[in-house]
């Protein structure tokens, strides 16, 4: 009984992990076609002729973007995005959180204030009155109007918010005692313990303004302002355009005329600093989707 | 007098957060009356002129709005479902593997797409489904004609459907994987005596025991039907495939943006915004209800 209950188990494990094996093989796929692709000869790509290699291996796609200049001009704009974006975003979560986090009893007000920002959670003006708003308030085409609407993430703030509610009261009282004001326990107390917290917070923030495009292409006018990922949503719209033109002879002479193979080492170029802090990303997050969802 | 000296401390800390809040989140909702006006942006929301209900009754009556609907909520529904029962299968897939390298890969894999941006995936999606793509490289390799994947109504529809599910069902599987992880293994020891397989015990413990955490995934879901995935959409779909894959977000932008049509516009996104509070609000209510779930 036993026995053979043990065959079928071991038949089913066997399944188990081919089924898995290549659920994670069709997932990874994708992004090593994109990779070959781009490593190979212009002729090859544009033929359709690459697969899971590189067909006629080349570097140049890659020393051809070392010199494009709209490249690294967006890149440097991405890299100014995320660190202001991500500096803004902290300071902004860890203020606001710091109050809504007192008990209704040591803040009075704390109550209509939290009501002030769930509202947010649960409506907005939407697009068009938005975009009027960025725009009558001077933002278009600057820097800013890809980080001051989303300055305060409401629901990274709540994240915030729970963790300096699981830190001992204790801790607070005592440093009350001792003549510290809310100021100095923000600042002293507060934020050395919430490090870990404001790293995964910090990490979500990175990845937001990294992948970010639609701002760009919405609040900017001029392509030299935009960051990174703005621009490769113009290369992959361009794309899209010529794929809809009628015939198919249209099609691929259009498909031959464009630089396929620099297009594709610019988008893995896009996503490659995700998948070098991909191990870090998963973990934290994995916690952060665990304290966020199966929370009291 | 005491305590607001201590408190104004903690109101001037939530000042920069209210400021940006009421600029960025309540100024779009002020900036809605557009909705009921001929907008000029030139006018601004003071001096143009009030239309009444004129711009709705315009809208209603276009004849692509009723198919933008359908499309939203179709698109929607099979997301919604999809995000539900694929996930799960992982899950519970996972759940039965042993050895614990093989089951990180496997997590890993699923998860990345989750952090990439809508430009690296539409890029690579475009790249594999084009006419001369890698996709149907392999069907006219087996003998069939290529299929136009972007270009066809129905193709693309499932296209849009499934590019989504491969970004975001790593999510719901970790969440599910924890809950899973969080089962009391003393009920599966009293199962085993009984003389419960593994199957068995999967019907009887490991789905029941997830019940409440599928039913609250589902329930918040809902809030976002007419959510049908505006970025995706906007950066993969071209104007042959409007009639499949035009949802209202992509319909709002066009009416907006393109054709100046702003109190139009906003219109259809006070419309949407509407409906979606009073879904998010009751599936809320609902989940606290059920389920003690709250955000603050």
């Amino acid at each position: 009984m036993r026995h053979k209950q043990s065959i079928s188990r071991k038949l089913f494990i066997v399944f188990n992990t081919l089924l898995l094996a290549l659920i994670t093989v069709l997932s990874v796929i994708p992004f090593i076609h994109l990779l070959s692709i781009s490593l190979s000869s212009n002729t090859a790509a544009s033929a359709g002729e690459v697969r899971l290699w590189p067909v006629g291996f080349s570097f140049d796609s890659y020393v051809y973007l070392g010199e494009k200049v709209e490249f690294f001009r967006s890149l440097w704009v991405s890299v100014k995005r995320v660190v202001l974006g991500t500096i803004v975003n902290l300071f902004l979560v860890f203020i606001t959180a710091y109050p809504l986090s007192k008990s209704n009893d040591r803040f009075k007000f704390r109550t209509p204030y939290v009501w002030f920002f769930a509202i947010t959670m649960f409506f907005g003006g939407g697009l068009i009155p938005t975009y009027i708003l960025v725009k009558n308030t001077g933002l278009i085409d600057s820097i800013w109007a890809l980080i001051l609407p989303g300055a305060l993430n409401v629901w990274n703030m709540v994240l915030m918010l729970n963790f300096f509610r699981s830190i001992p009261k204790e801790l607070d009282e005592a440093a009350t005692i001792d003549g510290a004001g809310h100021w100095i326990i923000l600042w002293k107390i507060y934020l050395p313990v919430s490090l870990p917290s404001i790293a995964t917070i910090g990490l979500f923030t990175i990845v937001g303004h990294w992948n970010a495009w639609f701002d760009g292409i919405l609040y900017l006018n001029s392509p030299d302002k935009y960051p990174l990922q703005t621009y490769l949503s113009t290369l992959i719209m361009s794309m899209n355009a010529q794929m809809s033109s009628i015939s198919i002879e249209q099609i691929k002479a259009m498909e031959n005329l464009s630089e396929k193979t620099l297009k594709t080492a610019q988008i893995f170029m896009g996503a490659l600093p995700i998948m070098i802090v991909y191990p870090f990303l998963q973990k934290y997050f994995v916690k952060g989707i665990i304290v966020g969802s199966v929370k009291e | 007098m005491r305590t607001l000296k201590k408190e104004y401390l903690l109101h001037l800390m939530l000042i920069p957060g209210v400021i940006v809040t009421l600029i960025y989140a309540y100024g779009p909702m002020a900036g809605l009356v557009m909705a009921f006006q001929q907008f000029e942006p030139l006018s601004g929301f003071f001096k143009s002129k009030f239309v009444g209900f004129d711009n709705f009754r315009y809208v209603f009556q276009l004849p692509d709005f009723g198919q933008v609907l359908w499309n939203t909520v179709i698109i929607s529904i099979f997301k919604m479902v999809l995000f539900l029962v694929v996930p799960l299968i992982l899950a519970l897939l996972l759940n039965e593997v042993t050895k614990q390298w093989f089951s990180r890969i496997v997590q890993s894999a699923i998860f990345l797409p989750f952090f990439l941006s809508w430009t690296v995936l539409g890029g690579i999606i475009i790249e594999l489904f084009s006419l001369n793509g890698a996709v149907n490289g392999l069907i006219s390799s087996i003998g069939f004609k290529p299929i136009m994947f972007m270009l066809d109504n129905q193709w693309f529809r499932g296209i849009i459907i499934g590019s989504d599910v491969w970004k975001g069902m790593g999510y719901n599987m970790i969440v599910m994987l924890a809950v899973i992880i969080g089962i009391n293994s003393t009920l599966y020891e009293a199962a085993e005596i009984d003389g419960a397989g593994r199957w068995k015990q999967m019907i009887h413990i490991t789905l029941p025991s997830m019940a409440p955490i599928l039913i609250l995934l589902a329930v918040l879901s809902l809030g976002s039907i007419l959510n049908a995935g505006f970025e995706q959409i906007l950066i993969m779909y071209n104007p042959t495939v409007y009639e499949g894959a035009d949802v209202i977000d992509t319909f709002v932008y066009r009416l907006g943006m393109f054709s100046q049509q702003f109190g139009s516009a906003a219109a259809v996104g006070l419309f949407k915004s509407v409906i979606s509070l009073i879904l998010v609000s009751s599936t809320y209510y609902a989940a606290y209800k059920y389920n003690g779930y709250r955000i603050f």
